[in-house]
């Protein structure tokens, strides 16, 4: 069967837009009415079929489209990928979970054959077909982590761990919520999570890193975040807030199904076989409001939370400036019946 | 969660005797496929079955991380400890099919090093095995000092030698050498990494050296597995699940849980890794704690004790779990 990849963009025009399909596996980020902070961490392990676990590494509809303008972005800003030199190894070792996962994952776009050290990968959509040494950089276009998440949706950072903490220090980062690789690179669990409101002091990050250290080999985690973005834009970035930082004043009630979109991160975490580091991708998923409320349930939730979300969270995500536009547009849609309990729609 | 780790069916490969006091076990994955890659310093926990009770030891994986055809550990036979060495020696035979788990690093290495620094002490050798392997492949800058009682208790010794020449450099006991740690610590490259993996003062001695060298802490590495002491029985209620067990002399805590049918995290069963930290909801009674997890302040606190390595004496001891 395979996946029919879109034709779309995520600038200019924004012609992004989301199947029918697609729409009903959305991983909608709220189980009840409300939201805060929580350690909200959990085995990740396959879901059912047709979610967007299906499989642990998911490529969607959107994957060609994706990695068009993250090559538009690196070829902009080569800083949005960096590896210090220890990282190689680890490179390596996420290079092969990308492709094994992939290759399991969708055997007719994906192809992994090995022979001992000697490599040969082929990728259907993007028509790649290279052979190459494991472990000899100088057989592959790119340093092994820049080579498969060229090749791979959603961003990646890759942590290295010692003196009992994490340390970020090699990702690419081209589709993220308003934060630097290049900023963020070198610091620690704590540093890097300094600017988030209120989960210090609820003891969430300093439970979260005893967790996180202690991911094995084999048993990877996950957990989800989310946040609101105008227009369809995967790389909402510090470095080009200019472009999009201007957005949140264009949104008016006519425009809003259209412009507001819902984004949410699928994060998990692997630990590296021969680095004993850590990968944390980070996988996004946008929908626009008018096909988030072809859901009822979802409607209605999504109203409650964003009306009783704190203000703090609100300001971080940056929701603040068109929160009464997107509520007074939302509220048409919630009759005040229950919802029922659970992500899923009704 | 039953366990701390995923599992792995393995079958005996190879039992192989080293020296008078250590053996060399070889395992295979038993539906033949490779096993997990690894890094070098990482462990496995292996499930012994000893009649009606299962010992869950730590062991150092030796090999190559490079080959994971089959994963190797060496064990020292230990005769007046609990037993799990004793079971390993008299009972493990070649076809044996046995459990074990996934590996876990607990001692890595910093690749950040522009030289690693290795001291061994005895059958602490066995992380720093696989460790040269993978730094040798590499070509990593790495120097290994290693003590053991006499020539022919230096396990692996002739091994390092014939492999990494000098770079390897032994100390005999019986010969009265020592190792001259002030000025090995003093004469190092900027950007070297320690690492120390042996008998428990032998970790001291060089943790305080290296601190009062100036070495800064993130720069010292340690494997410090406290094996579970033997000790007077006790008994213990489970405040959650509300029943009362008893913790014999040859078990630890962890394991008295465990066969109670409560099935509690865990991933190193050595007081380093801060899984099985539990809560203490009452007691009347005196800690022996033995982990090198909680801090002193916490030791004191009595509120808080790790299963795997810590025992209690006294009237009552109410936990929850
Ligand atoms: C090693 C894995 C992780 C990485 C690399 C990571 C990275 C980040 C980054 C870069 C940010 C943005 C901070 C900023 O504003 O500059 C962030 C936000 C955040 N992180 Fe993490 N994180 C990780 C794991 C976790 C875990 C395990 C939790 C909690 C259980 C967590 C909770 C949060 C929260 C609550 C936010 C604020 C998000 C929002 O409201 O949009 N993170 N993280
Ligand atoms: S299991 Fe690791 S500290 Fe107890």
């Amino acid at each position: 069967m395979g996946i029919t990849f879109r034709k779309e963009t995520f600038r200019d025009d924004f012609t992004f837009k989301n199947s029918p399909e697609h729409i009903r596996r959305f991983p909608f980020p709220f189980q009840e009415d409300s939201y805060m902070y929580a350690v909200n961490i959990e085995p990740h392990v396959r879901g059912p079929k047709g979610s967007v676990l299906e499989n642990l590494i998911d490529v969607d509809e959107h994957y060609v489209a994706e990695m068009q303008d993250r090559a538009l972005v690196l070829a902009e800003d080569p800083l949005r990928c960096q590896s210090l030199p220890h990282m190689t190894l680890a490179g390596w070792d996420l290079l092969e979970l990308l492709m094994e996962q992939q290759a399991l994952g969708y055997p007719e776009h994906f192809t992994l054959t090995r022979d001992g050290d000697r490599w040969r990968w082929i990728n259907r959509p993007l028509g790649i077909d290279d052979t190459f040494t494991f472990g000899d950089v100088s057989t592959l276009p790119y340093g092994p982590m820049e080579y498969i998440t060229r090749q791979s949706q959603g961003d990646f950072c890759i942590l290295d761990q010692r003196d009992g903490n994490l340390w970020m220090d090699a990702g690419m980062v081209t589709t993220q919520a308003d934060w630097s690789l290049d900023f963020d690179i070198g610091m620690n669990f704590f540093e890097w999570h300094a600017p988030v409101p209120l989960a210090h002091e609820k003891g969430i990050f300093v439970r979260a890193l005893k967790f996180l250290t202690n991911i094995q080999q084999g048993k990877p985690a996950r957990r989800l975040n989310w946040t609101m973005t105008i227009n369809p834009r995967l790389d909402t970035s510090p470095e080009n807030y200019h472009k999009w930082g201007p957005d949140r004043a264009t949104v008016t009630p006519e425009n809003v199904g259209d412009k507001v979109h819902l984004r949410v991160e699928l994060q998990s975490f692997w630990r590296l076989p021969r680095s004993n580091g850590i990968v944390f991708p980070i996988r996004c998923y946008l929908i626009k409001m008018d096909e988030l409320v072809t859901q009822p349930k979802w409607a209605r939730r999504l109203h409650r939370v964003i009306r009783d979300l704190p203000d703090e969270l609100a300001n971080y995500k940056g929701l603040t400036r068109y929160r009464p536009t997107l509520l007074e547009w939302l509220s048409k849609l919630d009759d005040g019946s229950p919802t029922s309990p659970g992500f899923g729609p009704d | 969660m039953s366990t701390g780790t995923t599992k792995l069916d393995v079958v005996v490969s190879d039992v192989v005797p080293v020296n008078e006091l250590v053996t060399r076990f070889h395992f295979r994955r038993r539906d033949g496929a490779l096993l997990p890659r690894f890094s070098g310093g990482a462990h496995v926990v292996v499930e012994m079955r000893d009649g009606e009770r299962t010992r869950l030891n730590p062991y150092s994986l030796m090999g190559s991380p490079l080959d994971t055809r089959e994963y190797t550990i060496s064990v020292r036979r230990d005769d007046v400890g609990r037993g799990g060495s004793l079971f390993m020696h008299r009972n493990v035979r070649p076809g044996m099919e046995m459990v074990i788990s996934y590996p876990v690093n607990l001692f890595s290495l910093d690749l950040r090093a522009r030289k690693h620094l290795m001291l061994a002490g005895g059958i602490g050798i066995t992380p720093f095995m696989a460790q040269t392997a993978q730094l040798a492949a590499e070509g990593g800058n790495f120097e290994l000092h290693y003590t053991c009682r006499t020539a022919s208790l230096g396990t692996y010794a002739d091994v390092l030698r014939e492999r990494y020449d000098r770079r390897v450099r032994l100390y005999h006991d019986d010969r009265d050498e020592r190792i001259e740690l002030d000025r090995l610590l003093s004469s190092q490259p900027l950007g070297t990494h320690l690492y120390v993996c042996g008998p428990s003062g032998m970790i001291g001695w060089v943790r305080d050296s290296a601190a009062s060298l100036g070495w800064p802490t993130e720069t010292v590495h340690f494997e410090h597995f406290a094996a579970p002491q033997p000790g007077a029985p006790f008994d213990v209620t489970l405040g959650l699940s509300g029943r009362t067990i008893r913790v014999g002399e040859q078990q630890s805590l962890l394991e008295a849980i465990e066969a109670a049918g409560v099935d509690p995290p865990y991933l190193c069963r050595g007081g380093v890794c801060g899984q099985c930290e539990t809560n203490v909801i009452a007691h009347d009674g005196k800690f022996i704690h033995n982990d090198h997890w909680l801090s002193e302040e916490e030791h004191r606190s009595c509120k808080k004790i790790m299963p795997c390595v810590s025992r209690f004496e006294g009237r009552s001891l109410v936990l929850e779990r």
